[in-house]
């Protein structure tokens, strides 16, 4: 099967246009020395085939495990119509919205998106999407970079060990002080930052809540990175926004963070999207599309990509990013999830993802022998288990639940810690069931 | 249209959630908490569900037009891959990376797996690491490895420049450029390709790298291809392959055969992933032996007893490279894509495209300027200069287009070629609808010659007429302001 | 008071040791409609040809070297709101910055209006 509709007779007659007998001879430009000596691909088969192969494929997945684990991926409930409507053909199949008149549909749903982005962060700009939150880190830390003209940044390592390690990757090759922050009991360690932030730091790059699911205020922080002329980053958790205090508020210049949580599957872990939004001051440092608010000739609104003399297809090597596609089929889930879940029902949400984490981490942190990290939390926190976590949860794994993500992978001292995630999706009876697991393995 | 703000109603609701069935939380510190909810729209399911609908009609797609927007391989997207990709939907990608965790991400992982073989297969790479995003992402991604190949010689001082063709797209020097490279430019020669001589004037020691895109983005493939890379590895440069346009050339051409080093592959262009209106992409990074080393984690690795495991310790690693395993929903659409058209299906993919190509370009060649007159591979590039001199120009037979249902070409681009209109039709197109376009391609040459001046008011029958760039460039109103 | 030109499409108009510094009517008009000027910080000092200024239109951006070297000593604030002007009056009103200059004999490297217009002929 190749989906190629032309009949042996329709591509004669092509030929005969073209003056050539053979289709291989379209391909006599290649010297034949260059030409491919084999091609060991299998034989195709049928779409039938094809997914009754995909089928096998998934059964050698254990689907029925018991989600406690989140680092940056959720699941959470998507509305049936967020799946039907992201699937209309018109958005699916369209690309980018080059010719602005017949793409007006594209065009105003991530105009649409980048205010619910604005709404949500309580900044001023957002552009159209990038890939994800980690690769969204990093385009911040760049932004940060070419509006200050500074080379350090500070990371709290608190932060998404993922994203910091895509951030690490991004910037290795470039001229850039990369310093960690040390966590502090699971939160900033503000002294050592106040000790380290000076004059020839970029930006600053915290998340809220963090990787341990600590949720902290970062007001006083942001005044303290803008007395030095710095631009403070957070990363954040969208869903989470339903609750906390958002970026804006806390004075934040650039927010970021992973969309996988408003409306889309955890399909082993993408695709997701990123989205950053930022102070308006720095627009022209934004990477990617953005789309803007315009008037036709005759005056009635419409939507256009805008401000395009910053990206790659005009700036080349000068543009503020390389990002030329990006994730916008999963940014306009995104949007419609917002629009379904609206005001009232994205706090709902929230305040169910809290109080069943409340409830979790009240039960677990009553076993004999276990203790939670302090400090405030939304649906993620972490235990701290009287023995290594490793062990602990490949045999709750073994019983169908994973329990959360062994802290001590990515933060030493902490291999007793076991971030623990509790979404909407998890019922009381779950959580018991983890916290009775628990028990017996510990 | 309305915005979907502007059908707001204070208190409507359009999902209603499941009721807690634990006891309510004390609330967080107020100082945690935000002062005041997001002002997110409140409508019903169905206020959604029209916005949507409504917006949606107002796309061209593949699904409803003729889309052969040169350089994007706008090919039809199988519907049986939506549902083959759907089926891992429930899958949480930390399960893979618990302790003991593997094991129950067997299917998920060996995909990725025999997608990267199947890959290598394709492109005549040794490994294939499916963790970036997008095209330009892989871009990225391998002018890293290639600056970690260097700085492994210890040569990361020396080793300075990435040099491209003047045709190249415009990812290629920003992604050089944010993996620490200077650019050298190379412009192209009256045959089509990279001027040889300039581009061996220009070759020296700290050149690290030579990206190509072949065939380039006049669909032309360059016939030195091999004395390029001989050159390129004389002076220990790169050769990274831009597979932007891989659709020309399965079956036919490995680009590790030819003598390059890196590449990466749009899945979401050859192989048959559906676009999104912007994405999500996916782009795996393919290279020779001497880069396996620097592949960036975590690997997906095939025990010797067929289980799949993660590699995630590898010292001399790039490092990661996105969130957890990359897009996997698109690699699944393209592992089911690249299963069932197999190897013979693949062939006949490049040669149908490269037909259907060549034929349009053949018919329109009377009637539009082509400024490389030879047989061109999946795509060819006109230019409007003829019509230009009436006053019509690239973008305006882009508009003409418009009004007669059909999605414009790539116009402005490459920028090499003035008044450019780069037509890509694909495979999946037939004789009749391609005739038909190429009827009217023919009407817009005759109209401009006739009536010039009427193609200033087009397109008419779009929901809007040509709109002021620079106004939204100028005023930047980019939200919705509440 | 004379004006000067660049290769690159800058004018400099020079009185006494300082010039004020442009771009010409030629290169505003192939820019087309310019939506921003990234004016330069005054007490930048630049040299002759290195970079000075970028401008941007919908399609394009360019950026501006200096004809002169020296300081910049006062910047066209009014192009921040209004970058139209560099269309409107790109040789007068539609001025970039005033360099002080360091090295006056500079403008010898450069064309008068009449070589500058030949110049244009012959692109």
């Amino acid at each position: 099967m190749s989906y190629c509709p032309n009949t042996e007779n329709e591509q004669r007659e092509m030929l005969a246009t073209i003056g050539i007998s053979s289709v291989e001879g379209l391909f006599d430009a290649i010297p034949a020395a260059l030409r491919a000596t084999s091609f060991d691909l299998p034989e195709g088969m049928s779409e039938f085939e094809t997914y009754d192969r995909m089928k096998e494929l998934v059964a050698a997945n254990t689907a029925d495990t018991v989600n406690f684990i989140g680092g940056g991926f959720y699941d959470h409930i998507i509305p049936a119509a967020v799946d039907h409507l992201s699937g209309r053909a018109e958005f699916y199949t369209a690309y980018t919205p080059y010719q602005p008149e017949c793409s007006q549909g594209t065009l105003q749903a991530l105009f649409e998106y980048q205010t619910s982005i604005c709404r949500l962060t309580g900044l001023d700009v957002s552009n159209a999407s990038l890939y994800d939150g980690a690769t969204a880190c990093a385009e911040a830390a760049m932004m940060a970079l070419r509006v200050t003209g500074r080379n350090r940044l500070l990371l709290d390592a608190c932060v998404s060990p993922f994203s910091r390690q895509v951030l690490k990757t991004y910037l290795y090759n470039l001229d850039v002080e990369i310093i960690e922050i040390d966590p502090c009991d699971g939160a900033l360690d503000r002294a050592k930052l106040t000790a380290l932030l000076d004059d020839t730091v970029a930006g600053v790059l915290v998340q809220n809540p963090n990787f341990f699911g600590r949720v902290e205020d970062f007001t006083a922080i942001s005044e303290e990175v803008h007395a030095k002329g710095a631009l403070l980053i957070a990363s954040v958790y969208p869903l989470s926004l339903g609750m906390l205090n958002s970026p804006g508020e806390m004075g934040v210049d650039i927010a970021i963070g992973d969309g996988q949580s408003l409306g889309n599957p955890l399909s082993f872990g993408g695709p997701s999207f990123g989205f950053i939004a930022a102070k308006k001051k720095f627009i022209r440092n934004m990477p990617g599309r953005i789309v803007g608010e315009t008037v036709d000739k005759n005056g009635q609104r419409g939507y256009v990509l805008t401000l395009q003399a910053r990206e790659q297809h005009i700036k080349r090597h000068k543009a503020t990013s390389n990002i030329c596609s990006n994730q916008g089929l999963c940014a306009l889930r995104g949007l419609i999830f917002l629009s379904l879940m609206g005001k009232t029902g994205l706090e709902e949400m929230a305040t169910l993802n809290f109080d069943k984490a409340q409830y979790a981490k009240a039960l677990l942190s009553s076993i004999s022998g276990v203790k939670v990290l302090p400090g405030a939390t939304f649906n993620e926190f972490t235990l701290l288990l009287p023995k290594a976590a490793p062990p602990v949860v490949a045999n709750l794994l073994k019983k169908g639940i994973a329990a959360g993500l062994p802290a001590g992978d990515y933060y030493n001292g902490l291999e007793n810690g076991l971030i623990v995630t509790v979404t909407e999706k998890r019922s009381k009876s779950e959580i018991d069931m983890l916290a009775q697991a628990l028990q017996e393995v510990l | 249209m309305e915005l979907i703000y502007e059908k707001s109603v204070p208190g409507r609701k359009g999902v209603k959630l499941p009721a807690s069935d634990v006891p309510t939380a004390k609330p967080l510190d107020p100082a945690l908490r935000r002062n005041k909810a997001a002002e997110l729209p409140e409508i019903s399911e169905l206020d959604a569900v029209r916005h949507f609908t409504n917006l949606s009609r107002r796309n061209f797609s593949v699904d409803t037009n003729f889309y052969p927007l040169g350089s994007c391989t706008m090919k039809y997207n199988a519907k049986v891959l939506e549902n083959a990709a759907a089926l891992f939907a429930p899958f949480h990608p930390a399960t893979a990376i618990l302790p003991g965790g593997e094991a129950f991400c067997q299917g998920s992982l060996g995909m990725l797996h025999d997608l990267g073989s199947l890959l290598a297969e394709i492109t005549g790479m040794d490994e294939v690491t499916t963790q970036p995003l997008a095209g330009a992402h892989g871009e990225m991604t391998g002018i890293l490895l290639v600056a970690a190949y260097h700085a492994a010689k210890g040569n990361k001082a020396k080793k300075r420049y990435v040099v491209v063709p003047d045709s190249s797209h415009g990812t290629n020097p920003a992604s050089a450029a944010i993996a620490g490279y200077e650019i050298i430019t190379i412009p192209t020669a009256p045959y089509g390709d990279m001027d040889l001589e300039l581009f061996k004037a220009a070759m020296n020691d700290e050149v690290a790298a030579v990206m190509m895109t072949c065939p380039n983005t006049l669909g032309l493939f360059n016939p030195h291809i091999k004395e390029i890379a001989d050159i390129a590895h004389s002076f220990d440069a790169l050769m990274y392959y831009d597979g932007a346009n891989l659709n020309a050339i399965m079956g036919k051409v490995k680009p590790g055969d030819v003598g390059f080093d890196v590449i990466h592959v749009n899945l979401h262009k050859t192989f048959g992933t559906p676009h999104g209106g912007g994405g999500p992409g996916s782009g795996p990074v393919g290279v020779k032996k001497s880069l396996i080393p620097f592949l960036p984690t975590p690997r997906i690795v095939k025990e010797g007893n067929g289980r799949f495991s993660i590699e995630t310790a590898r010292e001399l690693s790039i490092g990661r490279t996105a969130n957890f395993f990359g897009n996997f929903g698109v690699m699944a659409k393209a592992y089911a894509y690249i299963i069932m058209l197999g190897k013979a299906g693949l062939i006949q993919v490049s040669e149908q495209a490269v037909l259907n190509a060549n034929y349009i370009k053949e018919r329109l060649k009377k009637y539009y300027d082509l400024p490389y007159d030879m047989t061109c591979m999946h795509e060819c590039v006109f230019s409007a200069s003829k019509q230009a001199e009436n006053g019509v120009h690239a973008i305006d037979i882009a508009k003409f287009l418009i009004d007669k249902g059909y999605h414009p070409p790539t116009v402005y681009f490459p920028l090499i070629v003035k008044e450019a209109i780069m037509i890509e039709p694909t495979e999946t197109e037939s004789k009749a609808t391609m005739d038909a376009f190429i009827e009217v391609m023919i009407e817009a040459a005759q109209q401009a010659e006739t009536d010039p001046g009427s193609f200033a008011a087009m397109p008419l029958t779009m929901p809007v007429t040509r709109l002021d760039e620079t106004k939204a460039a100028r005023e930047q109103n980019v939200c919705c302001a509440g | 008071m004379s004006y000067f030109f660049s290769k690159e499409h800058e004018w400099v108009k020079v009185s006494g040791t300082t010039g004020t510094v442009g771009i010409s009517e030629h290169a505003a008009h192939e820019l087309g409609d310019v939506t921003f000027v990234e004016l330069p910080q005054v007490g930048k000092v630049v040299k002759q040809f290195g970079g000075l200024a970028a401008i941007e239109s919908v399609k394009a951006a360019s950026d501006i070297y200096a004809p002169v070297s020296g300081k910049v000593i006062a910047i066209n604030e009014t192009l921040e709101n209004t970058p139209e002007v560099v269309n409107e009056s790109a040789e007068e009103s539609g001025w970039i910055c005033v360099i002080e200059m360091s090295d006056p004999s500079e403008v010898e490297q450069l064309m008068t209006k009449e070589a500058y217009d030949a110049y244009l002929k012959g692109l």
